[in-house]
């Protein structure tokens, strides 16, 4: 308990920083001033969402090799802060490009296949929603899983072939993209800032997941007990009866 | 029993389930035949735009028709519990999967070569020349659709609300295939039909990752 406190004490002190240094320390962008700065957290939000996806991922797989309860709860726990960090994404992504593009969404290829990514986990979500059965919830979505990030390159490759003749984002890239180096820094200060909250999510969510697991489990097993109890009750009526 | 003779007898045995009522086929090819008509309703489209947007009609038409055909699959195995029935036989699950989807693959085959020419007449627009490679096209792209379609049909039987969920489950997943199969028709319709290999080879690509990933996880998808 105490050293969740003190991970969480961590975490807000690295984001007041991040905050901080994104506002004040970062350079102002040449063209797009201020709101250039909200890519310190487009970004690694961005990526955080890949993270988490990718350990929905390892999750639903080691799920089906193990049969162990607590790789689903690490799969729904990836994919609610997966959809969490994509739908930041999808959020202050349009909040930059409309000042800078001009418009607020354009069928781009990354921009398509986060909204693709972002349908395909809620499905993801929704589902779990639809199975009452633990062990069958547990297992068909972890297959879907596995089907949704199977499909998650081929999202991508048919965008790019697809929309080739579309402005690419204009300051994303490598080290070579022209990003100023402290621009790198505090990226990477926001970055870590973020990934801190997210992991700590994760775990939480993790921990949620495993105490309802518990409660449906005894649940689940109650009414199937006084189902049977229920089936029973007839057949005792008539055996007083012959009696 | 080897796993194509086991199923090629249960699609001999979807087969004949389904021609002794029809029921899927009919409203399959009226509901397509439905989303076709509501489309020119829509947008009126004149004779150049029904070229420009005629493969994605098309195409819209046979997912949506096809999420909605494909719901029975699994689940009309539950009324008499006959899915149970099927896997205690000795046979390998795949096998029941594969008989599976080489049923449904027919029956929309079957709906979409009512629907083509249908589609030709009423939007004016000639397949005539790149019938061989247009039926190439169907082909991979609806492989590809029953390919998933059958495996998530298998998950939504189970569940609450299983005809909202399968359609829900279905079409983000099949937004690449969408792309690919739209795109690969409309380089039929141009002026110089000339297929898109690209998006042929990114179909086929696509039927053999889901086909793989369907065989391996077919033990967890039917388990009692």
């Amino acid at each position: 308990m105490k050293g969740r406190i003190a991970l969480v004490l961590v975490a807000a002190a690295l984001m007041v920083f991040a905050g901080y240094a994104a506002l004040y320390i970062a350079p102002d962008e040449k063209t797009m001033h201020a709101i250039q700065r909200i890519f310190y957290f487009h970004v690694p939000s961005a990526i955080c969402a890949f993270i988490a996806f990718f350990v929905v991922f390892i999750a639903n797989f080691a799920y089906l090799g193990t049969r162990q309860p607590k790789w689903d709860w690490l799969g729904v726990a990836g994919a609610e802060v997966g959809v969490v960090c994509s739908t930041i994404v999808l959020i202050t992504g349009p909040i930059w490009a409309h000042p800078v593009w001009g418009i607020w969404w354009t069928w781009d290829a990354r921009l398509t296949s986060t909204f693709v990514l972002w349908l395909l986990y809620t499905t993801y979500l929704l589902l779990r929603g639809f199975l009452d059965d633990p062990q069958r919830k547990a297992t068909f979505s972890a297959v879907f899983g596995i089907f949704a990030f199977l499909d998650v390159p081929l999202v991508y490759f048919s965008n790019r072939l697809w929309r080739t003749q579309h402005p690419q984002p204009v300051i994303l890239g490598g080290s070579n993209s022209g990003l100023d180096p402290t621009m790198g820094k505090v990226l990477l200060i926001s970055f870590v800032a973020v990934l801190f909250i997210v992991a700590i999510l994760i775990a939480d969510r993790y921990r949620l997941e495993r105490l309802r697991a518990e409660y449906e489990e005894l649940r689940y097993r109650a009414e199937s007990r006084s189902a049977e109890a229920a089936a029973k009750t007839p057949r005792t009526v008539t055996e007083a009866r012959v009696e | 029993m080897t796993t194509s003779r086991a199923a090629a007898i249960l699609l001999a045995k979807e087969l004949r389930l389904e021609f002794r009522t029809r029921e899927l086929l009919t409203t399959t090819v009226i509901f397509a035949l439905v989303v076709v008509v509501l489309f020119s309703f829509a947008f009126e489209p004149t004779a150049a735009e029904s070229r420009r947007y005629g493969p994605g009609l098309l195409w819209i038409a046979f997912l949506f028709a096809g999420s909605l055909m494909l719901n029975p699959s699994f689940a009309r195995e539950q009324s008499n519990e006959t899915l149970d029935a099927l896997l205690m036989a000795p046979i390998s699950p795949f096998a029941i999967l594969l008989g599976k989807m080489f049923a449904n693959f027919i029956f929309l085959a079957v709906a979409e070569a009512i629907l083509v020419p249908v589609f030709a007449v009423l939007y004016n627009v000639s397949f005539s020349g790149v019938a061989g490679r247009l039926i190439l096209v169907l082909a991979l792209g609806t492989l590809g659709l029953v390919i998933t379609g059958t495996v998530f049909s298998a998950i939504s039987a189970h569940a609450r609300m299983r005809e909202l969920l399968l359609p829900l489950l279905l079409l983000p997943i099949l937004t690449p295939l969408l792309i690919a199969s739209v795109e690969a028709t409309a380089s039929l319709l141009a002026d110089q039909p000339e297929l898109d290999r690209t998006w042929v080879a990114f179909l086929a690509g696509f039927d053999i990752v889901f086909l793989t990933a369907s065989w391996l996880l077919c033990d967890y998808l039917l388990e009692e």
